[in-house]
């Protein structure tokens, strides 16, 4: 994958690596959704922080990056950041500790959690690529953001699958959300419209290793208004 | 009506004490019909009773007049009955209930519905102890066992009336042939509609919804006499089956092509033939459908079978054998559903405190639950209180809270009213509203068919072609389209395999040269071949065969249990193939039969098939499946996990799909032993994988396995050899599936 002329390598655990810069990007870990769910009246299992989290380490352990970039939306309320178990805050504050670490807010956590090492920012520039947590309407070229919780459905012999996927156009990318309880938002709903002007391509998490797929490609569900 | 004859008579004495007779059957339309009969009883004989039905049609302000002020006979479904029960005046309504009447009993035992009304009356009885209960079915094998779910301690007096005529069922003799495979019946048509045209009315009953409207679309091809011929089934709106429904009552029809709908005992007058196309599949089934075609008890119903195929007439024929010789269904699954029960305790909690003691003692009182483990019961309200989860998560969102005198109380009104909004045992697949351009709905169709059209694609639904315009919101919007041949709903379930009773009349037709001889002269001939060419089983023989073709071997297997349990075989052989070296494939399987091909071939297939096989694999095949993952989608529906999406409400602009997928997988890996994990395997394996009807088989077959070797494809191979090709894909094969999707890297 190449953004504004940086080649980056997106990676089957849906996180995006930048090997040259030792930089790793992550976007909507929405950590305490379960727990936010909860305080609504659905039970749902409390171990989505854990795993996300563990997940996570996996992936920092395997890759090594010297800064990590998380992309906003990390936390799913703000409750959720102040109610962190100890555990978790523990294994969230090994994983921060000793590398540069930037929280960039999102709209559900629009305030850095406190109690957590790791700088917080709106946008953070390096190079030529610009983080931020929405993609902007007015193109920004090299902008890597995620918010949306882009996903994909192909149509290999008659079966259907849909994944959890990055988007770009060489210009921009989309990640994929990283939480365990982070659904996905297919790439031809009315968010996306706009930011692709000239087309896009994908690549579905998930898989052995990564593959370019064309956006003219990919099923369009029908429930998504072609007449606009 | 036997069943209020108690009821009228006391009703007579004295009236207006709030709510004496409680009915309860499975379908809304039985409702609606008997309270049409009883309110014609009630008024010729001047009785002041109030007769009323509850469903989900009943408007929101007359639901609440029942609750306050509720009627003298209350006719009702299992699922309304639930919701009675878990409003805090449940004591007040059925305080003084004298009689429950269950109809069509045999449609609810051994179902989650069946489960849910069980768990209901245990209810009752603690509400008003001593009330009478009697239960109606037409059609029991086993009448001791079945009341057994009515048993309320005080014993079941079992009460059997004269069948009176033997019916009159006859397999269609056409002039064609019968065809190896298929489920269209067209080669039958013009003899089905010669028969409809010279009798007065005609019921037609298919097996699913698509073979409905391809049936009716036939018949309407060569309708030249203008016959009135409607069309019914579950997906149609409302307004059209209630069309259909008092056309037929009327008179003015001469026949309705119907699937399951039209089956249990709703009168609309005469009717004077019932024509089933495909194989009954149940000796229950067909008897429930021929009742239909009878207007005195001493007359005999008439009802011609059409089978499709050729196993399909074999089945029919096992079907005939059974009811001549007397030998109807065995009773269902006995075990009830851990979502369900849950779904009891958040009920009860909903309508007042409760004692886990106490309910316990309830909940085994309903036939259902009589062996369920105290320890899983505390389990299940540990669910319902907190989730259930290892780790103390929870304690904060409590949904039941704990008093000093040991019992539970629900935590506050919302809990209680989310329930009554989510309550309910049947999870559909997602719908869609069909629509036309002006704006009238013709009816629902499951959304992953619409999904899988273009616009501008045509297909035939409520008995006329259409073409998609396009989707919008929840609304397939659509407009009449002419010519073209349709592509046609396929809808989720509504095939069912045949009952192991028929299955074992099947076997006998086989292995018995003298049931042989009322075949039509091509299948007997298709039968003698195939012994000649290889053998026909015996009775508790399973037959192997094997053969070469294309550079693959073929191994072909006649179990005749259903397509589940044999998908199930088919899943379990070919891994157990792998191991052996073997290099399988792919499979099809289908009622009767299962084609596996490989590389090469296993040598002894006694060492491939044996009881062993749902020991090792099945769980850890299991655990990584995608019907693990469907099952607990409906589990944690009903047991009230997730919020049920409900009609109307679709996800708009820049929402996320979050699925229970998800917590599947988060469950799966945290927390393997919880209780919902625990009822979806126990789901899966019951009754999509029939493992129980699988080992059933595995037991009977030990040591009768008969291998041939043939050099080419048997006679009876035939038609499952037809599917081959439509073959499934394995969940494992998705990433494989993606890279030869040819993206780049």
């Amino acid at each position: 994958m190449i953004v504004n002329g940086v080649v980056l390598q997106p990676d089957p655990a849906g996180v995006l690596h930048w090997a040259e810069a030792r930089l790793l990007a992550v976007a909507d870990l929405h950590l305490g959704k379960g727990k936010a769910f909860a305080r609504h009246g659905s039970l749902l299992p409390p171990h989505d922080t854990k795993a996300t989290i563990r997940h996570l380490a996996e992936v920092v352990t395997r890759l090594e990056p010297e800064c990590v970039v998380c992309l906003g939306d990390s936390f799913h309320d703000r409750e959720a950041a102040s109610e962190l178990e100890q555990a978790s805050l523990t294994a969230l504050e090994d994983l921060v500790r000793g590398r540069d670490w930037i929280w960039i807010a999102g709209n559900h956590d629009p305030v850095p959690p406190a109690m957590l090492s790791g700088r917080s920012m709106e946008t953070f520039t390096i190079g030529r690529l610009t983080f931020r947590h929405v993609p902007s309407c007015a193109m920004v070229a090299g902008e890597v953001s995620g918010h949306l919780h882009p996903s994909a459905v192909i149509a290999p012999k008659g079966t259907r699958i849909r994944r959890r996927c990055f988007a770009s156009d060489g210009r921009r990318v989309i990640l994929p959300a990283f939480g365990a309880y982070a659904g996905g938002l297919d790439v031809h709903e009315r968010a996306f419209s706009g930011l692709f002007p000239a087309g896009f391509d994908v690549w579905l998490v998930g898989g052995k290793e990564m593959r370019r797929i064309p956006g003219d490609r990919l099923v369009r569900p029908a429930w998504i208004e072609r007449d606009r | 009506m036997a069943g209020f004859l108690f009821s009228l008579t006391d009703l007579a004495a004295a009236c207006g004490n709030g709510l004496h007779t409680l009915y309860v059957a499975p379908l809304k339309a039985l409702c609606v019909d008997m309270a049409r009969n009883l309110g014609a009883v009630v008024d010729e004989t001047g009785i002041a009773a109030r007769v009323e039905t509850r469903t989900g049609d009943t408007p929101q302000a007359r639901r609440r007049r029942q609750r306050s002020d509720p009627p003298d006979i209350l006719l009702t479904t299992p699922e309304s009955v639930a919701l009675l029960i878990s409003w805090p005046e449940a004591g007040s309504i059925f305080g003084n209930l004298r009689v429950v009447v269950v109809d069509e009993i045999h449609e609810l035992a051994g179902t989650k519905r069946g489960d849910q009304l069980a768990l209901a009356l245990t209810r009752l009885s603690a509400l008003s102890p001593g009330h009478r209960r009697i239960g109606l079915s037409a059609t029991v094998a086993e009448p001791v066992k079945l009341a057994s779910y009515l048993d309320d301690g005080a014993g079941v007096m079992v009460v059997r009336a004269d069948g009176g005529a033997s019916p009159d069922i006859t397999i269609m003799e056409t002039g064609n042939r019968i065809p190896l495979a298929g489920h269209t019946a067209r080669h039958a048509v013009p003899d089905i509609y010669r028969a409809i045209r010279d009798v007065g009315t005609a019921l037609v009953f298919v097996n699913t919804r698509s073979q409905a409207e391809r049936v009716f679309q036939d018949l309407w091809e060569i309708n030249d006499d203008n016959l009135g011929i409607a069309l019914h089934h579950g997906s149609l709106a409302r307004e059209q089956r209630l069309k259909v429904e008092s056309a037929m009552a009327e008179g003015s029809l001469r026949a309705v092509v119907a699937t399951s709908t039209l089956d249990l005992g709703v009168d609309w007058g005469a009717v004077d033939l019932v024509v089933q196309i495909g194989a009954p599949k149940g000796v229950a089934r067909m008897l429930q459908r021929i009742g239909r075609a009878r207007h005195r008890m001493d007359e005999p119903s008439k009802a011609l079978l059409v089978p499709a195929n050729r196993f399909e007439l074999l089945e029919c024929q096992a079907v005939l054998d059974a009811i001549g010789e007397g030998v109807l269904d065995g009773a269902p699954r006995e075990r009830g559903g851990i979502d369900v029960l849950a779904q009891h305790v958040l009920a009860t909690a909903a309508s007042g405190p409760f004692h886990p003691d106490t309910l316990y003692r309830d909940v085994i009182r309903a036939a259902p639950y009589e062996s369920l483990e105290r320890s899983l019961f505390d389990r299940i309200v540990d669910y319902v209180a907190t989730g259930g989860y290892a780790l103390v998560a929870y304690e904060r969102f409590r949904r039941l809270t704990a008093c000093d005198d040991g019992t539970l109380r629900i935590a506050d009104e919302a809990t209680a009213r989310r329930f009554r909004m989510n309550a309910g045992t049947i999870v559909e697949d997602a719908k869609l509203k069909v629509r036309m351009k002006s704006g009238k709905v013709i009816g629902e169709v499951e959304e992953h068919f619409m999904l899988g059209l273009s616009p501008g694609e045509t297909f035939a639904f409520a008995g006329e072609v259409w073409a998609l315009i396009g989707i919008r919101q929840t609304d397939a919007i659509v407009t009449r389209a002419r010519g073209g041949e349709p592509r046609v709903p396929i809808y989720g379930g509504g095939s069912f395999p045949p009952t192991t009773n028929v299955a074992g009349f099947l076997r006998k037709i086989m292995a018995e040269p003298d049931r042989r001889a009322v075949l039509p002269e091509d299948v007997r001939e298709w039968l003698d071949f195939q012994a000649e060419f290889s053998v026909l089983p015996g009775v508790d023989d399973l037959l192997v065969e094997t053969f070469p073709r294309a550079d693959k071997v073929f191994l072909v297997a006649y179990p005749f249990e259903g397509r589940p349990a044999h998908q199930t075989l088919g899943m379990l052989m070919t891994r157990r193939m792998e191991r052996m070296g073997a290099g399988p494939l792919g499979f099809v399987a289908n009622d009767y039969a299962l084609a596996i091909w490989s590389l090469r071939h296993v040598g002894d297939i006694s060492a491939l098939i044996d009881e062993s096989l749902l020991l090792e694999d099945l769980d850890d095949w299991l655990a990584g499946s995608s019907l693990l993952k469907r099952s607990f989608r409906k589990v944690a529906t009903v047991a009230g996990l997730i919020e049920r999406q409900h009609p109307g409400y679709r996800k708009t602009g820049r929402q996320v799909t979050f699925s229970t997928d998800l917590i599947y997988d988060v469950l799966h890996r945290h927390e393997p032993d919880h209780v919902l994990l625990e009822a979806a395997r126990k789901e899966a394996m019951d009754t999509l994988l029939e493992t129980r009807r699988l080992e059933d088989m595995l037991v009977r077959v030990r040591g009768r396995i008969l291998q041939r070797d043939l050099d080419t494809v048997s006679p009876l191979a035939l038609p499952v050899m037809l599917e081959v090709g439509r073959q499934m894909v394995a969940s494992s094969a998705l990433d494989d599936l993606i890279e030869a999707f040819g993206g780049e890297p």
